[in-house]
């Protein structure tokens, strides 16, 4: 639990040196997740002490942007202001993404036929 | 006794505490009233929190100093999604194409339509500056704020709010176009809400919840090269 803890800490300080030294406009964890995915990949299994401390972060992952989300109250003259205008370009553009991300997806692998495997929790 | 609060309110721990708990009474709530979107744990939690700062007159930032421990763990969290990546990337292999195809369209669509709607109706530069990147995961989207001059604290509560209408009008928007794989539900969701849309994915199933982390990976990567350019070319900025 420990060592994968430390693992998935490494792979983003990693992450972050190689966002630092090429001056990469992405933020560190995200390369950091890739690191570690090519490492997964290299090893053709997720060994335990990296499956327990990533799936316990998982679980709580939502509670984890609440402090962020409190941020907004340092807005809220700004947000009194336009919050009409945020709110329908908000709930317009996000149906729009959705719809059209999804169809695109749908079109592209119908084709394809992939025998998916659902797996239910 | 004031300075008795003084003393406490200042301790980090007291914060770390007040958010866990909270976002525990939300999650029971949320529970309570059959798990709508709408009362989002994320969002009564934020909103419980904002009103018990307003009524003790404490700072975001003395209350940061102590919740930035638990929004530290989103780094480690962010990398541990490599994990149901894995567990699902002989599937992800199969569709790679039709997957960087779908997210480039999806990025493209979220930046630009969310700024078109806003200009169109009137938003000042700073708030069409800390809407753009509004699709993309908080660390991400904060990142793009502070590079193209919009508000970074105000990018990462959008953020948010876009995360909940995406939870909220998914699943009748998925029924409407009849979409059944998991897969594509789990990277529509990710896309359009980052880890709140991931979050709420792995409630149908890991399957989902790893094309939704994929996806957020992905446009994360993706927005952050396009929003500058894009932002260029409608003269902003």
């Amino acid at each position: 639990m420990l060592i994968g803890l430390m693992l998935l800490l490494l792979c983003q300080l990693l992450g972050e040196w190689v966002v630092l030294a090429l001056g990469l406009p992405v933020p560190g964890p995200v390369l950091g997740m890739v690191l570690l995915l090519v490492g997964l990949v290299i090893k053709r299994r997720v060994p335990d002490l990296i499956r327990l401390p990533s799936e316990g972060l998982l679980r709580h992952l939502a509670l984890l942007f609440v402090p962020a989300g409190v941020g907004l109250m340092v807005h809220a003259e700004l947000i009194a202001a336009e919050w009409l205008i945020i709110m329908i370009a908000l709930v317009v553009s996000t149906v729009v993404t959705i719809l059209v991300t999804a169809l695109v997806l749908k079109r592209l692998t119908r084709k394809l036929d992939l025998g998916a495997t659902e797996e239910r929790r | 006794m004031s300075s008795f609060w003084v003393y406490f309110a200042a301790r980090p721990l007291f914060w770390i505490i007040v958010t866990i708990a909270t976002f525990l009474f939300s999650s029971w709530l949320n529970r309570r009233v059959g798990g709508t979107p709408l009362l989002h744990p994320v969002l009564v939690a934020l909103s419980l929190i904002i009103v018990f700062l307003q009524l003790t007159g404490t700072d975001y930032d003395t209350y940061f100093s102590g919740a930035q421990f638990i929004h530290f763990l989103l780094g480690p969290a962010t990398v541990a999604l490599a994990v149901p990546l894995y567990d699902h990337f002989e599937r992800v292999k199969k569709m790679l194409l039709p997957l960087l195809i779908a997210c480039l369209c999806g990025a493209v669509t979220a930046s630009a339509s969310v700024i078109l709607v806003a200009w169109a109706l009137g938003a000042s530069e700073g708030t069409l500056l800390s809407l753009a990147p509004k699709s993309v995961t908080s660390p991400i989207a904060i990142g793009i704020a502070e590079k193209i001059g919009g508000y970074p604290s105000l990018a990462a509560g959008l953020v948010l709010i876009t995360g909940a209408i995406g939870c909220l009008t998914a699943p009748s928007l998925f029924r409407l176009l009849k979409i059944e794989d998991d897969a594509v539900k789990g990277f529509a969701l990710g896309l359009s809400s980052h880890g709140f849309g991931t979050a709420y994915a792995f409630e149908f199933s890991t399957l989902a919840g790893a094309f939704a982390g994929l996806a957020m990976g992905m446009t994360g990567l993706l927005t952050a090269f396009l929003v500058p350019v894009l932002v260029r070319m409608l003269g902003l900025g």
